[in-house]
């Protein structure tokens, strides 16, 4: 049998241990329970399950197939070769949490690495080793915050995406934390800074802002909302795009105190939405008010310098009940990628492809404004994605753009009955002039008509 | 003699020359947040880097290295077919948000695999969205509290525990807002229902139990227990991290169990990554579909599609459908092992178990308490050995790292002492069990000292972990 090498000499193996059949094996298991088999169908072979799946696989149109202009918080990046050649190394792939050090120090390192990075890029003292996703994040991000100040509400921004909001409000249901949005500007795509001063207070345990947020509009009015958040003695949680800090202050710099974001950009393929890498760095002096693992540099008994997992205590397989998080897998092969990644772009590299998404995002909409019946939206300055109204109906125009194998925007009325007929584009490094003039030109056409 | 690979390991940032330089600054950009130097982390060549990480996976030890019989975590052998189809353009360069009509393969996946679950575990519906056990539990306890809430039940606030359980379960418990009560086990290692039938009340909202447990032992009581939470006015919730130990023999739907997690990176062979990704799909008895997270997957006339009209569903978890890539993984695996072969795999699995228990338990240097039988894993005490020679079950995993060999997972269940969890999975041949089996009996003859002062044959002597706590160094900033 596959993948079980005692399948042959399973009968001796019992006589050994004085048993005679397998089923001795099951004796404990009540009669009324036991089953005879799964209803499924007999194994294949594994040629014949690469041929079945080579058949599913051919009812997928790929980035490859399917030029994609789609916004939403995922885009296809460009990763270089090497990336998964060292995320293919066994030893990494196949390895367990590190719960013994000695024989992991190779993984060990490349988590404390990626945590050294992850502070270098958005300027704050400490990172753990991932979490699930952004989305999660912001979750784990306001359960901290009344954590350290117990105090009663989290504010949020109302354009965040769908999921985000969903998944706040579930991870908040048994801390009795109550969520306050604040609009945004409809003109500019920003936050409403007079909503915003007015809602939050003394109560306030954090105050989440994202940059760019999700309508690809930067929030340039940091400083002022900043005020905002410490005059009320709060805590500024601020979601970040990694993409956009090699031109983008690190949020730091403008007063986090803990930064979250969605790491997949950074050497991870999109994989229909998973698997992600969820980003999560704070101040020092929050750091046992953080959740998820986080590696540390000691010393061995030989004083030589050594990594393992530090600060368990807040974890659940310690702290069980009182853990700061129930979480115990995460992302790590995804750190690894994203690690490994970074370390190729560097400080240079990183602020060539920021450039490069902003550019792009840039030639796209002045190109798309170019065309009658699509307008910008918004006034604020965006990065690699912003928001486009269209005279017709944006859902006609996308089935008309997808005979012609292109991805339109992601229509956004549903969730914002203020934008009608308004849909939400995104671009990378990896679109270049011909992907846009097939856009373009497919626009002018499908619109036409 | 084993001897692991060891080099200098410099960090990156000492392999690499950091710049500090101005960045050119873009005209149309917003001043205020105008990055003014770059970003300062290494620059390195691509030859470098592979090097480096290359290097450092030479000092890692995965289940390609060798037996790695970690308790409750099932690390069995991740087939490299799964790997490579995994990483297919059609696969991996999917947007989650493409027309559905462009994404009808993945789909297709998605819903065949939420049947194959339910076929093994005996449930009526799946959920593939969250991104591991902890967060299927998490996910457990919302659909719980929705449960009650929907019958205007909501005095029920509390959540009970065998004192064998993950410590994934009481802080998902918590987490989701639920004070928990703790139960002890019988002198048998197993629940105990006179405690149960106290615990118990109308204030209980649920009874969450694993099955086998942590200790191995199959809850024979089970359908008592079943009843009595149920008359009770609770749901059953079954933490699947055990269920490589009976498939095909039972199911968790048959037991009486309305809500039931399993570990796609445990019993469905995908790889643990070193900590992640992993997934943590649960599955539900009918009366609780509705409350599932969105979107649903459906099919309607021949087509795939998302299904978001769910108006009593508790929303969402994760970000967009749960981890894909996993999930795709573990549907490979089942296609390729079948009926037959999950049945095999567990059959084996408690096979390999029994064998190895058996004959260490001959050797008289390790104790096991409570019921013989075990099922997949089973938990040795080195309490003996702490008595008489002062070796830990600590010294002993570090111990077993020099001979090459990863150790079982140590101080767990909290109820042995000195604990030894062995699970060796199913895909471990008879000779490495007998190699596991012949160097524990060996560590336990061995000069005390020398076990105490293990690991030597590693890259590093054994780690400072308090040190790492005490002074948390955690970036090379703060070295």
């Amino acid at each position: 049998m596959k993948f079980i090498p005692n399948s042959n000499i399973k009968n001796s193996m019992l006589k050994e241990i004085g048993l005679n059949n397998i089923n001795d094996l099951f004796s404990d298991i009540p009669q009324k329970i036991r089953i005879k088999n799964i209803e499924l169908d007999n194994g294949l072979s594994q040629q014949d399950t690469e041929k079945k799946l080579r058949e599913i696989a051919c009812k997928n149109k790929s980035y490859h197939q399917l030029t994609s202009f789609i916004g939403g918080g995922i885009k296809p990046h460009y990763i270089p070769s090497f990336v998964k050649s060292i995320i293919s190394r066994a030893e990494f792939y196949t390895a367990y949490t590190p719960y013994q050090s000695e024989a992991s120090q190779g993984f060990l390192q490349a988590m404390f690495e990626y945590q050294s990075i992850i502070a270098e890029l958005t300027g704050m003292d400490v990172a753990n080793c991932s979490l699930y996703d952004g989305v999660t994040s912001l979750g784990e991000a306001a359960l901290m915050c009344t954590r350290i100040n117990r105090k009663k509400t989290f504010i949020i921004p109302e354009n965040i995406s769908s999921d985000k909001k969903s998944v706040l409000k579930n991870y908040t249901k048994g801390s009795e934390l109550e969520i306050k949005e604040i609009p945004y500007d409809l003109k500019t795509g920003k936050i409403d800074l007079n909503q915003l001063k007015k809602n939050v207070d003394g109560n306030t345990a954090g105050v989440y802002i994202e940059n760019p947020n999700f309508f690809g509009v930067f929030e340039d009015d940091v400083d002022t909302i900043s005020k905002i958040v410490k005059d009320a003695g709060s805590i500024f949680v601020i979601g970040i795009d990694p993409i956009s800090l090699g031109i983008t202050k690190s949020p730091s710099e403008y007063g986090a105190d803990i930064a979250i974001g969605e790491g997949r950009a950074l050497g991870n393929p999109m994989d229909f939405g998973g698997s992600s890498l969820g980003i999560f760095a704070c101040k020092k002096e929050f750091l046992r008010q953080m959740p998820g693992r986080i590696i540390g540099l000691t010393k061995d008994s030989e004083s030589n310098r050594a990594f393992c997992m530090a600060l368990q205590t807040r974890e659940q397989h310690i702290r069980r009940s009182r853990a700061t998080s129930n979480i115990c897998t995460n992302e790590g092969l995804c750190a690894l990628a994203a690690v490994s990644y970074l370390s190729w772009l560097g400080g240079n590299g990183l602020e060539k492809l920021s450039k490069a998404n902003f550019e792009n995002g840039q030639k796209l909409a002045k190109q798309i404004e170019s065309i009658k019946g699509f307008k910008k939206m918004f006034t604020g300055v965006h990065f690699n994605e912003f928001v486009i109204k269209c005279d017709e109906d944006p859902d006609k125009i996308n089935k008309k753009l997808l005979q012609k194998n292109i991805q339109g925007g992601l229509l956004l009325e549903s969730e914002y009955p203020d934008l009608k007929n308004c849909v939400l584009f995104g671009i990378t490094e990896i679109h270049n002039d011909a992907d846009i003039e097939k856009l373009i030109s497919a626009l002018k056409e499908v619109s036409n008509v | 003699m084993y001897r692991s690979a060891m080099y200098d390991k410099p960090l990156l940032n000492e392999i690499a020359h950091i710049k500090k330089d101005k960045i050119k600054s873009i005209d149309t950009f917003p001043n205020a947040l105008q990055r003014k130097e770059k970003v300062n982390i290494p620059d390195l060549d691509e030859t470098q880097i592979v090097r480096h990480f290359y290097r450092l996976s030479q000092m890692n030890y995965g289940i390609d290295s060798g037996i790695y019989p970690l308790g409750s975590c099932t690390m069995k052998y991740n087939p490299k077919i799964c790997e490579e189809i995994a990483g297919w353009d059609d696969f991996a360069n999917t947007h989650p948000y493409q027309d559905v009509s462009t994404v009808q393969g993945n789909l297709e996946i998605m819903l065949e695999l939420e049947r194959m679950l339910c076929e093994i575990t005996g449930m009526d519906y799946f959920s593939l969205q969250p991104a591991a056990g902890a967060q299927g539990e998490f996910l457990g306890m919302l659909i719980t509290r929705a449960y009650h809430e929907l019958n205007k039940d909501n005095e029920r606030n509390e959540v009970i525990l065998p004192d064998t359980a993950h410590g994934t379960n009481p802080a998902s418990v918590t987490m989701a807002g639920y004070k928990l009560i703790e139960i002890p086990s019988t002198k048998d290692g197993t629940v105990d229902l006179e405690m149960l039938g106290k615990a118990l009340s109308e204030k209980t909202a649920c009874f969450m139990l694993t099955n086998p447990n942590t200790l191995g032992i199959f809850e024979s009581e089970i359908i008592e227990i079943s009843k009595m939470v149920h008359k009770a006015g609770a749901l059953l919730y079954y933490d699947g991290a055990n269920i490589n130990a009976i498939m095909g023999k039972a199911r968790p739907g048959d037991m009486g169990f309305d809500i039931v997690h399993l570990n796609l990176h445990k019993t469905f062979a995908t790889p643990h990554g070193g900590g992640g990704p992993g997934s943590g799909p649960i599955g539900v008895k009918i009366k609780l579909e509705k409350l599932l997270p969105i979107p649903r997957i459906a099919r309607k006339d021949g087509k795939y599609l998302f299904d978001y009209n769910v108006p009593q569903s508790i929303g969402k978890i994760k970000g967009f459908y749960g981890n894909f890539s996993v999930l795709l993984k573990a549907y490979i695996y089942i296609l390729m092992m079948g009926r037959d072969g999950l049945k095999e795999a567990s059959e084996i699995a408690v096979l390999n178990s029994n064998y190895m228990k058996e004959k260490i338990l001959k050797s008289e240097k390790y104790d096991m308490p409570y019921k013989q039988l075990r099922k997949h894993e089973f938990v040795l005490s080195c309490e003996k050995l702490k008595q008489e020679k002062g070796i830990t079950a600590k010294d002993v995993a570090k111990r077993l790292l020099d001979y090459g060999l990863h150790p079982p997972t140590i101080y767990f269940p909290l109820i042995v002492k000195e604990a030894l969890m062995v699970e060796p999975t199913e895909t471990e041949s008879k000779e490495d069990l007998d190699e596991y089996i012949d160097v524990l009996i060996k560590i336990a003859n061995e000069d005390p000292e020398l076990v105490k002062n293990a690991p030597i044959n590693t890259p590093v002597k054994r780690v400072d972990e308090v040190g790492a706590t005490k002074n948390p160094v955690l970036t090379w900033k703060m070295i």
